[in-house]
């Protein structure tokens, strides 16, 4: 019925909007950025880099945004996500009890890590969905603190704090290519770095991702895309209301026949599984899989990034997903030295100068990143309480002569 | 009396909170498509016995037998599931969902959408989301709020709170719906209304059992009415018999000295 509606009824639908925009952001920010920055691909990679927050915001939102359910420990599944790519696609089991090493291909482990990370959502959800809460999330944040502790302390599994390095990159057969294959092109022309997957040990020609940011770029891209529609789909879904249902009320959604446990329980395993996508994209593009990228703060940045884009509104979660990491990759990193140039433009460079407890501009406002991060933080949700793009009640199926129509309908109707 | 008669049996129910006896051997049946009212002064356990029927609590002792068949300490989602309806004392809608979507969640029990439909919407899906939507919206006609389908259900007057709850209770097709003081703040005119809704509930083939503390609605519409008083069943028969109950009259103005 969607596609029935004029188009000027569905720019005024503000998520369908959002989304627009960020698609065409998404197709025209490689070229732009690289005709800027002349041939850089520099913020193509950060781009890349951002898009698994995106995924692992998209996912998260659908545990804390729909169903309601406080989710302080989701870097363990972004862990296990990572894990199980890193572990089946590097050298890595080869010196483990197993000893046996496994080159399995990007996009069988990316199916397979969604499902180990939800079958690990599904496992944490079982016995402890019975719980409300506060108490829910003081449980996610103890699952979330013994993920990378165990991989910490299975350094025969895990590599421990030396990390699993030199993971497989993902690659296509040879005849996939185009704009996105990037300088690796010359890859595929010089020959071959590819694993043949039913027999290990040869190579084939192939088109390998090798670390190319542009072709990085387009997977997580489409990623996203798939991930959206998917999580939209829910939204809008029997499950989805259901997941509202229980987020308002709990007790009125189990009398109306919702059955709260096995609700809740998919609601863990399917935010999980995004997670576990991320984790599996995240440990091809970094190249290593290290127990220190799943702390807490990991887990706190992407609710934070939910909460501030507006939970419960996918298009609202992408574009804080986007805003946080670029202020703290971006905007952070660099205000010591803005700050340092602005002051001598402005003819306070005197500030920059060491003298006695001042550690001149650059180390002062190095010093206090995160107190700016913080002030950001309280200064949103000062301004927009309910998010930058909040979700709002939602366009029905109907169109609006439908509803006018029903309306005067029921006028007759309307006194019993 | 043959059990296909009774839609709903009750024998010797009994709920206890420590000390507490909320239900005290409750024994009552409820005939298919009567109106069967419950009341009895406040913290008599009519609510606790709604909540026994329902499943949100286990009963201590006594048995539950809906349709011929034993629910006793069945979870609340089985019981809707099985046919039984209710609304709440304290309305409790889904504030920030759309009226439409309340009445949808309502329906939620009789669909058949599996996860991977929903994923990847489906014909078969979208299909039954049209049906649904279709039939949601003639509930909230048939209650008389239609015209509020899209506004959030947080901001509807009490009155319309009150019948959005009852179509969302009819939208899971219950055989049996327990109204839990459906006339509690209602003008006299929303009264009248309220009980030509409820003959109108009736007309679908629905048996109505519920708590209400006014007396002329409950005199007004009622077949039979059982009267609880410190969780004890203290009198059951028709408006006129129970109007005359001495036990009753006590319970309601205290003993005449």
């Amino acid at each position: 019925m969607m596609g029935r509606l004029h188009l000027r009824e569905r720019i005024r639908d503000r998520d369908q909007a959002i989304y627009g925009i960020l698609l065409i952001a998404a197709l025209i920010f490689p070229m732009t950025t690289m005709f800027v920055s002349g041939g850089s691909t520099a913020y193509i990679s950060q781009a890349a880099h951002a898009g698994t927050w995106v995924l692992l915001a998209i996912g998260l939102n659908v545990v804390v945004g729909f169903a309601g359910l406080l989710d302080l420990g989701y870097a363990a599944f972004f862990a296990i996500g990572a894990y199980t790519y890193a572990l089946f696609a590097s050298t890595q089991l080869g010196s483990s009890p197993l000893h046996h090493n496994f080159h399995m291909p990007f996009w069988l482990m990316l199916i397979l890590g969604m499902f180990v990370a939800a079958g690990f959502g599904a496992l944490l959800g079982f016995p402890t969905l019975r719980l409300r809460g506060d108490y829910l999330a003081i449980v996610t944040l103890g699952f979330g603190e013994i993920v990378p502790q165990l991989s910490y302390n299975l350094p025969q599994w895990t590599g421990g704090i030396n990390a699993i390095g030199n993971i497989d990159q993902p690659w296509l057969p040879g005849w996939v290519t185009g704009p996105w294959a990037g300088a690796n092109n010359i890859a595929f022309v010089q020959g071959s770095n590819c694993r043949n997957p039913l027999d290990q040990t040869h190579f084939i020609p192939c088109f390998s991702f090798a670390f190319d940011p542009i072709a990085f770029y387009v997977l997580i891209v489409i990623l996203i895309i798939g991930a959206v529609i998917l999580v939209n789909n829910l939204y809008r879904s029997r499950l989805g209301r259901a997941w509202m249902a229980i987020r308002e009320d709990e007790v009125a959604a189990a009398a109306m026949g919702i059955n709260t446990v096995t609700t809740k329980l998919l609601a863990f395993a399917i935010g999980a599984s995004f997670s576990g996508f991320a984790g599996a994209y995240y440990g091809a593009i970094f190249d290593l899989v290290s127990p220190d990228d799943f702390l807490f703060v990991v887990s706190i940045t992407v609710l934070v990034m939910v909460v501030l884009g507006g939970m419960g509104n996918i298009s609202g979660v992408i574009v804080g997903a986007l805003a946080i990491y670029f202020v703290l990759n971006t905007l952070l990193p660099s205000l010591a030295s803005n700050a340092q140039s602005l002051a001598s433009t402005i003819g306070l460079g005197s500030l920059n100068a060491q003298q006695g407890d001042w550690p001149g501009l650059y180390g002062e406002v190095q010093r206090m990143q995160f107190l700016i991060f913080g002030l950001i933080l309280v200064l949103i949700m000062l301004l927009r309480p309910q998010g930058l793009f909040p979700s709002r009640v939602r366009e029905q199926e109907l169109t609006h002569s439908a509803v006018q129509e029903e309306a005067s309908v029921a006028e007759e109707g309307a006194r019993p | 009396m043959s059990d296909t008669d009774n839609i709903l049996v009750l024998t010797n129910l009994t709920k206890r909170f420590g000390g507490l006896v909320a239900v005290d051997n409750v024994s009552l049946n409820i005939k298919r498509g009567e109106v069967f009212a419950l009341i009895g002064p406040n913290g008599a356990g009519k609510t606790t016995l709604f909540n026994n029927v329902t499943g949100l609590f286990q009963p201590t002792t006594g048995h539950v037998i809906f349709d011929g068949r034993e629910i006793t300490g069945a979870k609340p989602h089985q019981v809707a599931k099985l046919g039984i309806a209710r609304t709440f004392q304290n309305i409790r809608l889904f504030d920030y969902m759309t009226c439409l979507d309340n009445v949808r969640v309502g329906r939620h029990v009789r669909m058949h959408a599996k996860l991977w439909d929903s994923l990847f919407k489906s014909r078969r899906e979208r299909r039954e989301e049209e049906r649904v939507t279709g039939e949601a919206m003639e509930l909230l006609k048939f209650v008389g709020i239609s015209k509020q389908a899209h506004q959030y259900a947080r901001n509807l007057p009490y009155g319309q709170q009150r019948r959005l709850e009852i179509a969302r209770a009819l939208a899971t097709d219950p055989k049996l719906l327990l109204l839990d003081e459906p006339a509690a703040g209602f003008t006299p005119q929303e009264k009248v209304e309220l009980m030509q809704l409820v003959k109108k509930i009736l007309t679908r083939g629905i048996t109505v059992f519920l708590i209400e503390h006014d007396m002329k609605v409950v005199m007004g519409i009622s077949e039979r009415i059982v009267v609880l008083d410190h969780g004890e069943k203290i009198a059951e028969g028709s408006p006129d018999e129970v109007r005359k109950d001495a036990r009753v009259i006590e319970a309601y103005l205290g003993k005449s000295a």
